[in-house]
């Protein structure tokens, strides 16, 4: 077991896998709090899929595809969020809209250029091999951002997310909190999504923020628990996609399904019990 | 001086006019109930009270030291709170924002304030409860503790007893005519209610897009309209107006 954990380590991009991994779970953990609170889930979905056609079309100009993606996704994410406070066209549909319209873009621009190969396969389901040197620095800035912002504005954040309308008339900009909600999200899902995969990043935003939710009854400890949750979460999924070769994206998924059904036993319990309080 | 006094205030959404010429004001300590029908405007008017609605012509002055965003406001319950993991002490504790301006944290005396408003409304045992399992009754008191937070001058309450039992219903506006009374915080709340409001508030609204009365609740008793609508009938001249608003005023 120990030898195992030290030959994982011995390799470079094992290392680099696990370092983006856990940053990036760890922010879209605590990002995801909120997302899921305000009932914008499937935000972190549709920036996916954008983040797969801008990379695809990247790849087919030839050019760094995070340079392409990164404010591909923001821009997405910015118009996303104000779509959903658009009460003529509903959030929804808006985000299957622009997710499945990116998704075809992304297919046709690699059918058209390099044809549907390896790459195509590690974009969609996500690979540990795929963090360069280059991911490893930009994803500990944006841990470092995320955290700093996080901390900074926690108590703004927790008043937006509880009720806006209070928040707006106490005089909080939420709008301005909801974009860079949104833009932080955009940069920590393209940080993520060569590794998780464009289909299933958007599980490191619900699942650690709905599996807290079950026994947590303090925002405070629904976000210090989502935190920890993702990152030991990927630390299981990383290493059962080393020993057994699997995808990284879907070995993650799966522990997360794990803690999820583990929590809610827990909270069903404790309901039972008469501890809820 | 009002706290707040609106000057032929007109409000509405892409040229529909909602409100129209409507002036009143609010002084310290009064108790004012804004009543009317679905669609007459109240809720469109609470958002330009917030700031949160521009108006279209005519102004809302804020005075003796209110400022906009020192409303106590307890706004109607949303979806998200009903499954909203958050303890009764970080929701009242969040009214405190307001005070806060860009420092990003909380001091002791805000803290203090929070736990006097708690123990006032009597709440204080259920601090660290999860909202989202508290009574609908108990709800409304943690958001009234939150708005009390927010404000030393006047509170703003929409619909505050929508879904709750009579009992509850009764004790909510017992509490809300004790701050009044005690603490001479202003109280202004929208109602459907028009019985209590008539008994608790000193002074009555009466919108339908522009006031049809503003006065003392004693006056709008021996009114027309506080006569015709308090034994429950509509006016006809007032009907054909109220469905050619209702698009625009209220659930936006």
């Amino acid at each position: 077991m120990f030898e195992t954990m030290i030959e994982m380590f011995s390799y470079p991009f094992m290392v680099r896998a696990f370092l983006v991994g856990s940053l990036v779970a760890l922010c879209s953990a605590l990002l995801g709090v909120s997302l899921v609170l305000k009932r914008y889930s499937m935000i972190g979905d549709g920036l996916s899929h954008v983040g797969f056609g801008a990379m695809a079309v990247a790849a087919a100009l030839n050019t760094a595809p995070l340079a392409v993606a990164i404010p591909v996704v923001i821009v997405a994410a910015v118009l996303l969020l104000r779509i959903s406070g658009n009460s003529r066209i509903k959030g929804d549909a808006a985000i299957a809209l622009i997710s499945t319209s990116s998704l075809a873009v992304g297919v046709m621009v690699i059918s058209l250029t390099t044809g549907m190969n390896t790459d195509v396969y590690n974009y969609m389901f996500g690979s540990i091999l795929a963090m360069s040197a280059e991911d490893v620095q930009l994803s500990v800035i944006l841990a470092i951002v995320v955290i700093l912002l996080f901390v900074f504005f926690y108590n703004k954040i927790f008043a937006i997310t509880f009720d806006e309308t209070f928040a707006l008339a106490t005089g909080v900009k939420a709008n301005l909190y909801n974009t860079l909600i949104a833009v932080l999200t955009a940069v920590t899902i393209v940080l993520g999504m060569r590794m998780m995969g464009a289909l299933l990043i958007s599980s490191l935003i619900i699942f650690p923020a709905l599996t807290s939710m079950r026994v947590c009854r303090t925002f405070r400890s629904v976000i210090i628990s989502s935190g920890v949750i993702s990152v030991v979460c990927l630390f299981v999924g990383i290493s059962v996609s080393y020993l057994y070769a699997t995808p990284a994206g879907a070995s993650v998924v799966m522990a997360n399904i794990a803690a999820l059904v583990i929590y809610s036993v827990i909270g069903a319990v404790r309901e039972k019990r008469g501890l809820g309080g | 001086m009002a706290l707040i006094r609106c000057e032929n205030v007109s409000i509405g959404y892409e040229g529909q006019t909602v409100v129209r010429d409507l002036s009143f004001q609010i002084s310290a300590g009064d108790y004012l109930c804004i009543v009317g029908e679905n669609g007459s405007g109240k809720s469109t008017l609470v958002k330009s009270l917030l700031g949160l609605k521009s108006v279209e012509k005519g102004r809302i002055i804020y005075g003796d030291g209110l400022r906009q965003n020192e409303i106590g406001y307890l706004p109607q319950q949303t979806d998200v709170q009903k499954d909203f993991p958050a303890s009764v002490y970080e929701v009242v504790l969040s009214g405190r924002l307001n005070s806060r301006g860009l420092r990003p944290f909380y001091t002791a005396a805000d803290r203090k304030q929070a736990w006097e408003n708690m123990e006032l409304l009597g709440i204080g045992d259920f601090a660290k409860h999860c909202f989202r399992d508290l009574s609908g009754g108990q709800r409304q008191r943690v958001l009234l503790a939150r708005a009390l937070c927010a404000t030393r001058t006047l509170l703003l309450l929409d619909e505050p007893v929508t879904g709750l039992d009579p009992i509850v219903t009764a004790e909510f506006y017992q509490l809300i005519k004790k701050i009044n009374r005690e603490s001479g915080i202003a109280v202004v709340m929208v109602s459907h209610d028009i019985e209590s409001a008539v008994q608790d508030a000193s002074h009555i609204l009466h919108l339908q897009e522009t006031a049809l009365f503003f006065g003392t609740a004693e006056d709008y008793r021996k009114s027309r309209v506080g006569r015709a609508f308090l034994s429950g009938e509509t006016e006809p001249e007032q009907e054909g107006k109220t469905r050619e608003t209702k698009g625009g005023g209220e659930n936006v």
